[in-house]
């Protein structure tokens, strides 16, 4: 089975349970290591720093590596859905009225929550509406369609911000408190720390959505053969309907989280971070979510490692080489083909 | 019916390359005539609109190339402008008087419009090479990205490329004393226009033969079935590395020439809204179409640079009055609708692609093609068979 057709599949493999998380631990060392080298005494900041940034194009890369695992269309909308998001996020911020960070931590609380439901849930919707009205006719279209469509709905999306809201940079009010955690010899910033046990925890959600569900196995019966999992009585439209929702709430979390993270948000945030985030879902294996969160976080250090070096303005330049790398040795990405065979 | 022009047509079809040049000349001596009637000497004079022309026909260049590699072979290139980019760069690095690189080297145009294309073409395949034997997906992002890098190589390796400032000073084409001619100079849109007239021509001309070609027909069964296609001895990663290359030298021909009618290149000219541009061009004109193709590049880039500019001002002309709707104001007036050209491409891109997906002057084959009608398909292969 190529990595094309691989569906959404899990991680835990019987026989090679200690295998990833022993690889994710030497990696998360050998990176601590490169960055402390470039870094020195700032390395611990920039390490998490890596962390966080990785935790954002994670929560994007899963958005589409689950649609292309359903139906193999590269969203090219996904990027601009995050950047939607972020507006959504200082729409509702702005709106409050809030200017500065809160230091009522149950105030805080609310609004945040607040803030990303109803961002996740308006994205979402979005979502649904895209794949309704400009990809589902296209399912059985030639190819180059679906992908054409996708780039039109990208640019209908970037132009009505950059026309109806703004044309350029919006700061957005930072409501996490800029103070630093001390956990043992670790010290974390609430933000960084918020950012990254929220990413875990959606990811985990989905991981067990996927897995234990009804709709899940639905999803990944529809990945595996369409057809197929019709005849099984799966209701396909409602089910990639669903899988669109879920990717496009989790874009619109990563635009909460590009709002309070860097406090600021524009029309063209969403391609670049788009780019390098099917970057990510490429080199953990397009069609699996685990790839893609791994594949997050890679991205994510490569990035800082990049920047940490003084080649921060390369950024982008490291990150394409690493595609092009990765498409010319490992096609099917870090864990993409191994996973899929055993599905 | 057979009317008296049924002979010439059926002497152009069978003459195809003759039908090209004289629709060259028609239009060499036809738009420059037209610009100077109302409404159109309204807008400006001859001078500026044949300048106008030249640029559009840099798009129409452009347009035609990504044909062959989205309209022909099927493959989704979003990183058109990078190529662009680089031929437009070979230029100036081989006849500028700001040379950053080669100081003091001033290669002749005619010879640098090959430079560009070839180096261009280099670039084309040494990304295609490992991109093209992976699914047709992963060239879309893989040009999607190169299209991003390039500007940003150049913005950022600014003591070989001057960065934002960009390189200024490039050389004019010349003629040496042809037809009393040297230098063209800046004041005189009229020669770029016929030269661009003339690489189109040339252009149409070979691609049109290789259209015809073995090559053409394996692009068109690469992109209708590439298994099938495979399965008949078409080695489809050539097949598709060729268009890619050719639509990449054609981009960076075109870039070459752009730089020496500009006389500047920088990196914000070759952004991602160029590639954007082309693509609308490409699908609005009619995918595997020249002709379609070359009429949309020309109609979109007339739009954009005269039409919407000229929508602005016949909208305050007509002194609408500011509709209030609660707390939504609607003023006309003060809608700068060159904002929304990007809008409309993605609206145009959408609804082309939902509505009549082989584009508004498609190939007939095309457009049977994308509806899917495998007997019609058949049928027309059948008849195109028969004819001599």
């Amino acid at each position: 089975m190529t990595a094309a057709t691989s569906p959404i599949t899990k991680l835990r493999l019987p026989g090679t349970r200690w295998r990833a998380p022993l690889g994710i631990f030497i990696a998360l060392v050998l990176s601590y290591l490169v960055i402390a080298n470039g870094a020195g005494a700032q390395a611990q900041e920039q390490f998490i720093n890596a962390l966080t940034i990785g935790a954002l194009y994670a929560l994007i890369a899963l958005g589409y590596t689950m649609v292309y695992g359903i139906i193999e269309l590269i969203n090219f909308a996904h990027g601009e859905i995050f950047m939607c998001g972020s507006f959504v996020a200082w729409g509702m911020i702005t709106t409050f009225g809030f200017t500065g960070a809160i230091t009522d931590l149950g105030v805080l609380a609310v609004v945040l929550v607040a803030v990303f439901l109803v961002s996740m849930f308006v994205m979402g919707i979005v979502g649904v509406i895209i794949e309704r009205f400009a990809y589902r006719r296209l399912r059985n279209a030639p190819r180059l369609a679906p992908l054409i469509t996708a780039i039109g709905v990208s640019f209908i999306l970037q132009n009505l911000v950059f026309v109806g809201i703004s044309n350029s940079i919006v700061t957005v009010p930072k409501l996490i408190p800029f103070t630093a955690l001390s956990i043992g010899p670790v010290e974390i910033r609430e933000i960084n720390l918020f950012v990254i046990v929220l990413a875990v925890a959606l990811m985990i959600a989905l991981q067990l959505f996927i897995t234990r569900t009804r709709l899940g196995t639905a999803m990944r019966s529809t990945a595996m053969d369409r057809e197929a999992a019709q005849l099984m009585g799966v209701d396909i439209n409602r089910t990639i309907a669903i899988t669109f929702f879920i990717g496009s709430a989790l874009a619109g979390a990563a635009g909460v989280v590009q709002t309070q993270y860097l406090g600021n948000t524009n029309f063209q945030v969403g391609f670049q971070a788009g780019l390098k985030s099917f970057t990510a879902a490429v080199l953990g294996g397009i069609g699996n979510t685990t790839g893609a969160a791994i594949g997050g976080f890679v991205i994510g250090f490569l990035e800082v490692i990049s920047s940490v070096y003084g080649y921060g303005r390369w950024s982008e330049a490291v990150v394409f080489s690493a595609l092009v790398l990765v498409l010319i040795f490992r096609p099917t990405g870090i864990l993409g083909q191994q996973l899929a065979d055993r599905a | 019916m057979t009317t008296f022009l049924d002979r010439p047509r059926e002497f152009l079809r069978g003459h195809q390359s003759l039908a090209i040049i004289i629709s060259a000349a028609i239009v060499l001596i036809v738009l420059p005539v037209v610009a100077t009637f109302p409404p159109f000497n309204g807008f400006g004079v001859q001078r500026d609109w044949v300048g106008g022309f030249a640029d559009a026909g840099v798009f129409v260049l452009l347009a035609v190339g990504l044909n062959v590699v989205v309209g022909l072979a099927g493959l989704l290139d979003l990183g058109y402008a990078a190529f662009f980019a680089i031929g437009a760069y070979t230029y100036a690095y081989g006849a500028s008087s700001s040379n950053p690189v080669f100081g003091g080297l001033h290669i002749p145009f005619w010879i640098m419009l090959v430079v560009g294309a070839g180096v261009a073409a280099i670039f084309g395949l040494l990304l295609g090479a490992p991109t093209l034997r992976l699914r047709g997906d992963y060239l879309a992002i893989v040009t999607l990205g190169f299209g991003e890098i390039v500007p940003v190589v150049i913005l950022n390796a600014d003591t070989y490329t001057k960065g934002t400032n960009g390189i200024t000073g490039l050389d004019q084409p010349n003629l040496y004393g042809l037809f009393g001619i040297n230098s063209f100079g800046f004041q005189n849109p009229y020669l770029y226009f016929v030269t661009v007239v003339v690489i189109i021509t040339i252009a149409f001309i070979f691609l049109q033969r290789l259209q015809d070609s073995r090559i053409g027909r394996a692009w068109v069964a690469v992109r209708e079935d590439e298994l099938a296609a495979a399965s008949m001895g078409i080695n489809t990663v050539t097949t598709k590395l060729l268009a890619f290359a050719i639509g990449a030298t054609t981009s960076g021909l075109a870039g070459a020439f752009y730089a020496s009618k500009l006389g500047i290149v920088s990196p914000d000219q070759f952004g991602f809204t160029v590639s954007f541009t082309v693509l609308a061009m490409v699908v609005l004109g009619g995918m595997g179409n020249v002709w379609g193709v070359a009429a949309g590049a020309f109609v979109i880039y007339e739009i954009q640079h005269t039409g919407l500019k000229q929508l602005g001002s016949f909208v305050q002309g007509l002194h609408l009055p500011v509709v209030e709707l609660g707390p939504l104001k609607i003023d006309l007036a003060s809608i700068n609708f060159i904002n929304y050209q990007y809008l409309l491409y993605g609206l145009a891109l959408v609804a082309m692609m939902l509505l009549r997906p082989e584009g508004l002057f498609p190939s007939r084959r095309r457009r049977l093609e994308l509806h899917e009608d495998t007997d019609e398909v058949a049928e027309f292969i059948a008849e195109e068979a028969l004819e001599p």
